[in-house]
């Protein structure tokens, strides 16, 4: 990365990005996965242009119909309808939108709350550090989904509780592997050398430390993002997320519930969205750890 | 070997105590005291409502309210339901059998299935079988299973019709619970058909709470495989001239395991989180069932009581895969608490 003058002229080292680049996309299932992100990115975005009806009107004379391929079905409502005759292809791809919602906030919160934290128990050591990853050990001894169900039942089902209640969950995630790379960074010469030079305190920690740390936790932000749809799903599903007549895909799935044996559809296609969502950050995050990890880089 | 057992049992206190201050905070936390929550909308007089206040100690200090707390659940008390006015402690372990039965068929299936194709994935890496398992079980790892399990009613239970939607035996059949397993009690019973009823019962629920086991140790399985088959000792006995069914089996294998031990005690807080939505569709009769119930009642002592208890048993389960993976691995042990 340092300019040189040397002679013979040698070939110049990657930019950083392009590097990143040609690693993530030897990666043939991250890249199908950052794809699949973009189109559903870009059917959240303009939802109200490609959804064929409005996500919640409801069409009285076209109850429970079948997609088109099957009888009964036909392309004005591709995907079928639901029991009160809403379209359920405009309600997928709305719904899109508040899973990426979801997924952008939690991440957001638990990351900015997690660095903190894990940056300030890497800094001081003692019993602030013993504070914090102990609440973190209490925190990770409850399943995440129960954790997230409990802290909704305190604050009230509702959707913004739920995002709250994951972004809380994932917390001790980022503050152990930010706590983990900070304190190994630490150690290291130029961290000695920032500080013999005058650095305060901020800017050891954000300037010299933390984008030092940041692989780990962009991938960890990735996986982060693919779990918390799965749990607002799940808390959806369970009522105690997003409430009807959102169209958020666990609340559909919440919805249909009840259709199973009858209407195979209202079940299928958003639980589809879900998974195929969900997958497409999970092989994202796969590929951005092949490309981020210098271990395995060679 | 003591003093690691010491260490890391000193470690669980705290967390444990944590655990009991989530759990006591929980009630205190919801808007509104908790004699406005039992009475729910009715509504009750001033009077009154100070004087239970008085009568079930809220009024005092919380550090107080928080030692007796302590103090009552080392008695085993952990107070009572407000729907049913039992003791939250005997609805506990009257339901957290069903829940064990269905979250250790289902720990089964992912082991049967799950270890076997890891094995053979790591043995032929970047074969067809290899890729179909990495694909597979990744999606099985991105699987909201709460969807999975709907699909499954569809295929199995609505268009083939070979499993029952939902409960943990047929009607037909009554006995009393001996051990609390449906399929040991039902052959206890020596009711004809009632084993062949519980296990059709039982199926589908361990099939979808294992599937995320499932895909987490087959992928596991092949990744420790390939570590170990990478070692020295591993040419070393090809060199020698073994078969190779033996290397895998015996020389490998044994290593590889150790690992995937540790996946597999790390998956009980997740069997845990993924009963409840399993238990939630196919209204199994367990506590993940009992919890949401509980909660969409408001009933927060069960629900207190009901979060003390999984999180118990979360960290005992924890404590107990440490100390076998120390039993195991003598480097771990040696190292001390870090």
């Amino acid at each position: 990365m340092s300019e040189t003058t040397n002679n013979p002229p040698r070939i110049a080292p990657p930019h950083p990005l392009r590097e990143f680049w040609e690693y993530f996309s030897e990666n043939r299932g991250a890249v199908v996965g950052l794809l699949v992100i973009v189109i559903i990115t870009l059917l959240a975005v303009t939802a109200d242009l490609v959804a064929p009806h409005p996500p919640n009107e409801q069409y009285r004379d076209a109850l429970l119909r079948p997609p088109f391929w099957q009888d009964g079905g036909s392309f004005l409502y591709p995907l079928g309808t639901d029991a009160v005759g809403r379209d359920m292809l405009s309600r997928i791809i709305h719904g899109a939108r508040y899973s990426l919602m979801i997924g952008a906030l939690v991440v957001t919160l638990s990351l900015a709350a997690g660095v903190s934290l894990g940056l300030v128990a890497a800094f001081f050591r003692g019993p602030v550090e013993i504070g914090i990853m102990r609440a973190m050990d209490v925190m990770l001894a409850l399943p995440s989904l129960l954790l997230a169900i409990v802290v909704v039942a305190i604050l009230g089902p509702s959707l913004v509780n739920a995002m709250f209640a994951i972004a809380i969950v994932y917390l001790p995630h980022f503050v152990r592997l930010t706590r983990a790379s900070a304190i190994s960074e630490l150690s290291r010469d130029y961290v000695t050398a920032s500080r013999v030079a005058g650095a305060g305190l901020l800017r050891l920690m954000l300037i010299t430390v933390l984008p030092n740390c940041m692989a780990p936790l962009v991938v960890q932000a990735t996986l982060g993002f693919s779990s918390a749809i799965l749990d607002a799903a799940a808390l959806g599903f369970l009522g105690l997320g997003a409430q009807p007549p959102t169209p958020e895909w666990g609340t559909l799935l919440a919805e249909a519930r009840e259709f199973v044996l009858r209407a195979w559809w209202v079940v299928t296609f958003p639980g589809l969205a879900i998974l195929i969502t969900v997958l497409a950050f999970n092989l994202m995050g796969d590929g951005l750890r092949d490309a981020l990890d210098p271990k395995l880089k060679r | 070997m003591l003093r690691f057992i010491a260490t890391r049992f000193g470690m669980v206190i705290p967390t444990f105590l944590g655990v009991t201050l989530v759990s006591f905070s929980l009630i205190r936390l919801v808007p509104g005291d908790p004699i406005e929550l039992w009475v729910g909308e009715r509504g009750i007089d001033p009077e009154r409502h100070a004087e239970l206040l008085r009568q079930f100690g809220f009024d005092r200090p919380l550090w107080e309210q928080y030692l007796g707390f302590l103090g009552d659940l080392l008695q085993g008390d952990l107070g009572k339901s407000i729907v049913t006015q039992q003791p939250v402690l005997s609805e506990f372990l009257t339901l957290f059998p069903a829940t064990i039965e269905l979250s250790l068929t289902a720990m089964m299936f992912a082991l049967l299935v799950g270890l076997p194709a890891g094995i053979i994935a790591g043995v032929r890496r970047g074969s067809m079988f290899d890729h179909t398992v990495m694909t597979v079980s990744l999606a099985g790892y991105s699987m909201p299973i709460f969807w999975w399990g709907l699909l499954l009613i569809i295929l199995f239970s609505g268009t083939l019709g070979w499993t029952p939607v939902s409960g943990r035996i047929s009607v037909l059949f009554y006995f009393e619970p001996v051990t609390g397993f449906m399929l040991v009690d039902s052959l206890l019973s020596g009711q004809p058909g009632a084993f062949k009823s519980a296990f059709r019962h039982l199926i589908l629920p361990a099939i979808v709470l294992g599937t995320i086991p499932l895909a987490v140790i087959a992928r596991q399985t092949r990744s420790a495989m390939l570590e170990v088959l990478g070692e020295d000792y591993i040419r070393t006995a090809h060199a020698k001239g073994l078969p190779p069914l033996r290397i895998i089996g015996l020389h490998a294998l044994r290593n590889a395991l150790i690992p995937v031990v540790t996946i597999i005690g790390l998956q009980v807080g997740l069997l845990l989180a993924g009963a409840i939505l399993t238990e939630t569709i196919f209204a199994w009769p367990g506590i993940g069932n009992w919890l949401v119930n509980s909660i969409s009642r408001r009933d927060y002592p069960s629900v207190q009581g009901g979060v003390l208890l999984v999180a118990c048993v979360v960290i005992t389960v924890n404590l107990l895969v440490d100390l076998a993976y120390g039993l195991i691995n003598p480097r771990i042990r040696r190292a001390g608490g870090s």
